[in-house]
């Protein structure tokens, strides 16, 4: 038999407001500890919360960039819940009013068209954190993230495998970075992601019995975690024993590979939410949603659209780069300074990438100007220094700056095209390769790539392949 | 009636001795003097910081004296007059403060072991608006633990005594602040009310007392117990100091978003007057029935003909909703006080337990420990209403009498000015009297509730003494909003009555 993978998601992001959802403290990371508190966040007796408009302003943008429907009237719940990390002992969020509802967000994968609903959008605020000393009795709390606010998206079961769901999240991110939402750094902790899963026979109807899996880092690890816990789920059915299946809370272990159960549905909070009646209901304005519409910028799926046709770049191309809006900016910009889309492209997904990924620097850090990356890209197209020498400038213009020119002259990699300077080269190697001349004088042609190569070699890189191409075959005659 | 006033008198530290025939100087009389050099604010408050030392051993209504600072705002608005500056209106009044409102570096501690050593880093927005008006902070003042109880028998620390009879509770949950009143300790208190708890020790002390509109005063440094129904309130021995003190603590504040966002009147005081002709009142038909002592009804009686002397009419009404208040209260404070005392795990502050083997076992013993049995009950009474399950039956079907118990409420305003009724149920009783018997207390909130849940203003003002001297609260209720209104009609009484309080 046959079995269906049933994903949906719960999202928080943190959104990228320079204060806190109800108080003034900075929202700044890696502070000191405690640094940002006050004692609104800190809930000492007495304080009260005070809605931060930019927050909301943010949900809205996001709910209006998934096609939500914006509720002009919501309001704030308290879920009331124990936690030391938890200053108030109840989280401010929202319940039965979120602030949007209704959206869907739509991606291709694996050649298919997918529909991904989102159910609602939410505000809260994120609570402390707890460290944990390894050779202490006690622990400690961090509350600069108490109080920083997040929405919760929660999709519909709508994402068939664990590849559609990791695909739902690259998009979404995207989203979130496009409007400038959020920051989206997962490794930070300011996006994170719940995965409820479930399998069921093709052909059944109603949904199978549905996992949480918590505590998941990175895209790798969900896609990790989703394919172990499917793995888990369509054994127990092969087996005849899906009852084992029970609605429960699982973390992943990314260390061991697996994940452990934390609580069964017998065991889960009552929350006991109840309207928060410290802050008024949320009113917003119709003319402030379509200003926050107007303000959204161009999202993944239209940009892509536009590459493709605007610049023809392939749909792999286009959808590498829009997939991050700061290298497809930084593409954009390339080509705005006069270089050739198509090259611009092999660059910004080649080289530009491969230096970011060895050095670990953000896509929206690119030392290199754009401006400087064009002049390199015309100095390689227009013959003055070779392919090879213009991805080692690159090297170095991105691991020590300076632009292209002093690089060039620096390093002394100007582009050899002169037949009188290459002869000599070109004649020394045709004698030691008695062996290749030989195939090509019997009739190999394809063995000129080999001495070309060669050249290529003796002259560091700075030779004219084309030149050198040309006065071998002179010379073999 | 109270010794307090003669041991004051005996004392014959009164500045300059003008001090009106009670011994009781009002606001005028104080800030006046202190403005016009007849006495320093440090005079006043040394005459009031002895007044307590002298006499708070027998009533118990203090928890904390300020004397240091005290002291040292005293000489900061000495120095302000003699630098030649405007002083502000409360200047020199010494005013006392219900310990569930925060003062900057003084201990807080809302009468429960869990905050007994709580000092709060900022000051409530009252107080700072009492500081800017030039009063002095002189004490805080003892009330039921987290101001859950009508008698001031559930503090932690002590026992506080009606001063009209030491034998009797104060009332609750400010009784402090309502006995440091009554007793002349202060001139004017600040008290909260959640249930009636500036109203009902106000009727059982013999004093006046407002409970604002909600949102009229800002609840920022309030320590929360119902959220959606506390309100900060004056306490004082007349109308006329009533009003001066919610001119001084009402207001905007940004800090509280549930703070009222139009006009503020701004002159209650002045606009006070002995003619209420024509002001449409309305009894309510609910109020007088048997759980209301029979010395109490007839007390009402009489002010009723003396305000129909004074050219109102006086209808009787009715107001079905009002005999689900209780209920619908308990539920809605409760539930709010299980999320809003959640925060007391002595994680970051408070109480904390002597011994523990991990951290799920050190909140739950220091909230074993530190909390007392009135608050364990609501906050059980409060989780189970929230609780999966039974939250429709009463959480939400309270917050539906909450709209209808509004509606009806608006009702009535619109063909009446103010409604009238009795602020206690029952004379103030023994100490130890009902302390057994939680039913017994709650029924003590039953003609004041309505108010906290509709969010109307009303007004406790003395109406006359039992045969055996006990004094008698008589409650106005006004509009939202409507506190001019009430003021001025409780004027009027207080002036027709001439009680001598």
């Amino acid at each position: 038999m046959n079995y269906e993978t049933v994903i949906g998601l719960e999202i928080h992001a943190e959104l990228k407001t320079k204060s806190k959802i109800f108080c003034g403290c900075s929202t700044k990371f890696a502070s000191e500890p405690n640094e940002n508190t006050c004692p609104v966040c800190l809930g000492l007796p007495g304080t009260l919360p005070v809605l931060n408009e930019e927050a909301v302003r943010l949900a809205v943008k996001a709910g209006t960039a998934l096609n939500c429907r914006v509720n002009y009237l919501n309001k704030f719940d308290r879920k009331n819940y124990f936690y030391p990390d938890l200053p108030k002992a109840y989280q401010v969020s929202q319940y039965d009013m979120p602030v949007c509802t209704d959206g869907a967000v739509e991606f291709e994968c694996g050649g298919r068209h997918i529909k991904v609903r989102i159910n609602r959008v939410h505000l809260e605020e994120d609570a402390g954190k707890l460290i944990h000393l390894e050779d202490e009795p006690y622990s400690l709390v961090d509350y600069n993230r108490a109080g920083i606010p997040l929405i919760e998206i929660v999709t519909e079961p709508d994402m068939r495998s664990p590849l559609e769901a990791v695909t739902f999240m690259r998009m979404l991110k995207s989203i979130l970075e496009y409007g400038e939402i959020s920051d989206c750094r997962m490794e930070q902790g300011s996006l994170r992601c719940d995965a409820n899963i479930s399998v069921r026979p093709v052909g059944q109807k109603e949904y199978g019995t549905k996992v949480e899996l918590k505590n998941i880092n990175s895209f790798r690890e969900l896609q990790k975690a989703l394919e172990r816990e499917e793995k888990r789920q369509i054994e127990l059915y092969r087996f005849g024993e899906e009852h084992k299946i029970v609605q429960e809370t699982r973390r992943w272990d990314s260390g061991k590979g697996r994940t452990i159960s934390m609580r069964s549905k017998e065991e889960a909070h009552d929350y006991r939410y109840f309207p928060e009646p410290d802050l008024m209901p949320v009113i917003i304005d119709e003319t402030a949603v379509s200003a926050i519409k107007n303000s959204l910028p161009e999202l993944p799926m239209e940009k892509y659209r536009r590459f493709t046709q605007e610049y023809g770049l392939s749909d792999d191309d286009a959808d590498n780069l829009t997939g991050d809006r700061y290298l497809s900016e930084y593409f954009e910009n390339t080509v705005r300074e006069g270089a050739a889309p198509k090259t611009a492209a092999n660059w910004v997904l080649g080289d530009v990438l491969r230096m970011l990924n060895e050095s670990d620097i953000s896509s929206r850090e690119i030392p290199v100007e754009p401006a400087r990356l064009c002049r390199l890209i015309s100095m390689v197209e227009e013959g003055k220094i070779s392919n090879t020498a213009g991805r080692e400038v690159f090297r170095e213009m991105f691991a020590g700056g300076g632009s292209p020119e002093e690089v060039v002259e620096k390093k002394g990699l100007t582009q050899i095209s002169s037949e009188d300077a290459l002869l000599d080269l070109v004649r020394k190697v045709i004698e030691e390769n008695p062996k290749s001349v030989a195939d090509y004088r019997g009739g190999k042609t394809k063995a000129i790539g080999y001495l070309v190569g060669q050249v290529m070699n003796e002259s560091k890189g700075r030779a004219n392949p084309a030149v050198v191409n040309e006065l071998l075959v002179k010379e073999l005659g | 009636m109270s010794g307090g006033f003669k041991d004051a008198k005996k004392d014959g530290s009164d500045p300059a001795g003008t001090s009106m025939s009670n011994g009781h100087m009002g606001i005028r009389e104080i800030s006046a003097g202190v403005a016009g050099g007849k006495w320093s604010a440090y005079e006043i408050t040394e005459m009031y910081i002895d007044k307590i030392k002298s006499m708070d051993d027998r009533i118990g209504a203090f928890l904390t004296i300020c004397e240091e600072s005290a002291r040292a705002q005293a000489k900061a608005v000495d120095e302000k007059i003699r630098s030649g500056k405007q002083p502000g209106k409360l200047a020199g009044v010494p005013v006392a403060v219900k310990d569930n409102i925060c003062t900057d570096g003084i201990r807080t501690t809302c009468a429960s072991r869990m905050l007994e050593n709580f000092v709060p880093p900022y000051n409530a927005a009252v107080i700072e608006k009492l500081i800017n008006e030039d009063a002095v902070i002189v004490g805080k003042t003892n009330m039921d633990e987290f101001a859950m109880g009508s008698s001031t028998e559930n503090s932690a620390f002590r026992i506080t005594k009606n001063p009209r009879d030491v034998t009797r509770v104060p009332g609750g949950s400010s009784g402090g602040s309502a006995a440091a009143v009554a007793a002349g300790m202060v001139p004017v208190s600040l008290g909260s009310d959640t249930g009636g708890s500036i109203r009902q020790p106000d009727a059982f002390c013999g004093i006046v007392g407002l409970k604002p509109t909600y949102g009229l005063v800002s609840r920022y440094g309030l320590i929360a117990f119902g959220s959606s129904l506390d309100q900060i309130g004056p306490m004082s021995k007349t109308v006329e100091d009533c009003a001066l003190m919610l001119e001084a603590i009402q207001g905007r504040d940004d800090r509280d978003s549930t703070s009222y966002r139009g006009e503020y009147q701004q002159d209650y005081a002045g606009r006070l007057s002995g003619d209420i002709k024509g002001l449409k009142i309305a009894v309510l038909k609910e109020y007088f029935t048997d759980g209301l002592e029979n010395e109490i009804a007839s007390s009402l009686n009489e002010s009723i003909r003396r305000l129909e002397g004074l050219e109102t009419s006086v209808d009787e009404v009715s107001l079905p909703a009002a005999g689900d208040g209780l209920s619908a209260y308990y539920i809605i404070s409760s539930a709010e006080a299980s999320s809003n005392l959640a925060r007391y795990d002595s994680i970051r502050y408070g109480y904390r337990p002597k011994e523990y083997a991990d951290v799920d076992e050190l909140m739950e013993k220091s909230r074993s420990e530190a909390f007392g049995t009135e608050v364990k009950r609501r906050i059980m009474l409060g989780t189970y209403a929230l609780s999966s399950g039974y939250y429709d039956a009463y959480y939400k079907r309270a917050q539906k009498y909450r709209k209808l118990l509004r509606s009806q409420l608006a009702g009535v305003f619109e063909k009446y000015d103010l409604i009238l009724g009795p602020t206690s149920p029952v004379l103030p009783f023994k100490i130890g009297e009902r302390s057994g018997d939680p039913l017994q207390m709650y029924l003590a909130d039953i003609y004041t509730i309505i108010v906290n849940l509709a969010g109307l203003p009303a007004i406790s003002v003395p109406c006359g003494f039992s045969r055996d001297g006990l004094p008698i609260g008589l409650q106005l209720i006004g509009p939202h909003y409507g506190e001019q209104v009430l003021l001025q009609a409780a004027y009027a009484l207080e002036q027709d009555l001439k009680l001598g309080l």
